[in-house]
């Protein structure tokens, strides 16, 4: 029988699958489903600091091979979740990343302080958001705005971080050496693309927001593509994610260089796709004679 | 899977599909349902329309990629449904009328054969734009059943008569009902069933977020029915 079991900066995940930040709440809805506790981890819904109600109006559209959404970081804050979900999280036996997003270095730091004195697994930083002090300019756009905020945290940040990097990146392999110059632990990557959908009836954008993030197995070759380049150009390991829906997706993601892979739109396809996945990839080793999946990362 | 007992066109725009599926649904509830691998990605939400133990129905209508699949099916095909899901409609007791425009008629034939056979007085308005369908089934699932088609169904409603109102179709014909509900003081006894696109169907994801008096509350997990106040009486 295969080695599913990977490390990740130190971290022990049982198998290297993870539920992506966003699709799985804090695991309670899919916990009524299926059992989450076969999973390697699981990245929580993105909090920041104070509660967020999100966006107003549509926030889902189905594109050909994806999806688009707008939720806009709906969550109950940092505090609430500490007090209602983080004990329940722990106890479930699978790595548990806690995703915090922030609209000023000031909110990162302060979610920061909070999270510190709690036990968790990793902290995944979302730098996808935009900076409200800078005129609205996304901190994962700009190498240097993603440099200082990873700077200003990893100063204050007591547990490992992995940053999420934004595929929207001007330069996403100088900014996840950025990151790692700054002292991340790992990289998560890719969150969504940037993109658009017009309402031809109301000749307007169907989302408030004109913009939405695309995800699902449209992006995968890019995020695979993304995920190569930067897990070649640092030495720090890498969660990828973008479009996996099957095992073959995921050992792709493997062998170009992820040690965890993240399925988010997949569970809207299957919700105990997951562990469809680490069933397909444990055959495949074995098939293959492999004796450990981390033989085969970054082997392409 | 499931497999599709029978599948027909009912009129231009409904279909009504039957699939064997043990399950103990409640009026109001819905299912995902998903008739092809990973394209689209999403599955579609469509409220249960009849159910007993064994089998369970679903009235729809084609409006895009998912429900023109739905309508290419036949008896036997196979389909995943995953549910039931959401609350349904509150046993009530008394009278109660149920305001259905559209496709959103869907709940009110098994709301009604449940709810008569508790004892309950159970009028039925039911709008329509194009040829009506299920009069009959309707009927019997009613003591007092009024079809209109073309103009507004809540105008024929008088909220005064009933201990409660369920509502489900256009948003705006809802509304209109919760201001007549409202004006006739009788806003606390209306409950609407929201609709909105949906991705997980279980309360992860919030994209099907609605905005209530209550908070941003999920159409999936914490409705689809919420009390009309919570939702109009903002």
């Amino acid at each position: 029988m295969s080695s599913l079991s990977v490390e990740f900066a130190g971290v022990t995940f049982k198998n290297p699958l993870v539920l992506a930040s966003g699709t799985c709440g804090f695991g309670r809805e899919y916990a009524e489903i299926f059992d989450i506790k076969r999973l390697g981890g699981l990245a929580s819904k993105g909090l920041t600091l104070n509660a967020r109600a999100g966006n107003e109006g549509l926030r889902i559209w189905e594109t050909n091979s994806g999806i688009m959404n707008s939720v806009g970081l709906e969550n109950p804050g940092v505090r609430a979740f500490i007090e209602r979900d983080l004990d329940w999280v722990n106890g479930l036996g699978v790595v548990n990343i806690v995703n915090l997003g922030g609209h000023s270095i000031e909110d990162y730091i302060e979610g920061v302080r909070l999270l510190n004195s709690v036990k968790l697994d990793i902290l995944e930083l979302n730098i996808s958001c935009p900076n409200v002090k800078a005129g609205g300019m996304n901190f994962g756009v700009k190498t240097e705005l993603a440099r200082e905020v990873v700077r200003k945290i990893r100063a204050t940040c007591k547990h490992k971080l992995s940053v999420k990097l934004s595929p929207n990146a001007e330069d996403i392999v100088a900014l996840a050496r950025a990151c790692e110059e700054e002292g991340a632990d790992g990289i998560s990557l890719v969150n969504t693309f940037l993109a658009m959908a017009i309402d031809l009836e109301g000749r307007k954008p169907v989302f408030g927001n004109t913009y939405a993030g695309l995800s699902g197995p449209a992006i995968k070759p890019i995020a695979l593509r993304m995920v190569h380049q930067v897990a070649h150009s640092v030495k720090i390991p890498v969660m990828g994610m973008g479009g996996v829906v099957s095992w073959r997706d995921a050992i792709e993601f493997i062998m170009a260089g992820a040690s965890i892979v993240q399925i988010g739109t997949g569970n809207f396809i299957k919700p105990d796709i997951s562990l469809d996945i680490i069933d397909g990839i444990e055959a495949y080793l074995d098939a293959e004679g492999i004796g450990s999946v981390s033989e085969i990362r970054g082997i392409v | 899977m499931s497999k599709i007992l029978s599948n027909h066109r009912m009129n231009e725009d409904f279909y009504l599909m039957r699939a064997e599926h043990q399950n103990d649904a409640r009026p109001g509830q819905f299912y995902m349902l998903r008739a092809w691998g990973r394209e689209p990605v999403l599955s579609r939400p469509i409220s249960v329309f009849d159910a007993d133990g064994d089998t369970v129905s679903f009235l729809y209508k084609v409006v895009g990629r998912g429900s023109a699949i739905f309508a290419s099916l036949s008896a036997d095909d196979e389909i995943t449904l995953q549910g039931p899901l959401g609350n349904g409609f509150p046993n009530v007791t008394g009278k109660v009328a149920m305001v259905g425009g559209g496709v959103g008629i869907a709940p009110f034939y098994l709301a009604g054969k449940r709810l008569k056979a508790s004892g309950v007085q159970v009028s039925i308005y039911l709008g329509f734009s194009g040829e009506p369908v299920l009069v009959s089934e309707y009927e019997r699932a009613a003591g007092e059943l009024v079809v209109k088609v073309g103009g507004f169904i809540t105008d024929s409603v008088e909220p005064s008569d009933y201990d409660s109102i369920f509502a489900c179709g256009p948003e705006v014909m809802m509304r209109s009902l919760y201001k007549k509900c409202k004006e006739r003081g009788a806003a606390d006894n209306l409950f609407v069933s929201m609709e909105n696109r949906m991705a997980c169907g279980v309360g992860a994801c919030l994209v099907c977020s609605c905005k209530t008096a209550d908070g941003n509350k999920k159409v999936c997990k914490d409705g689809p029915v919420f009390k009309g106040e919570a939702v109009f009486g903002l």
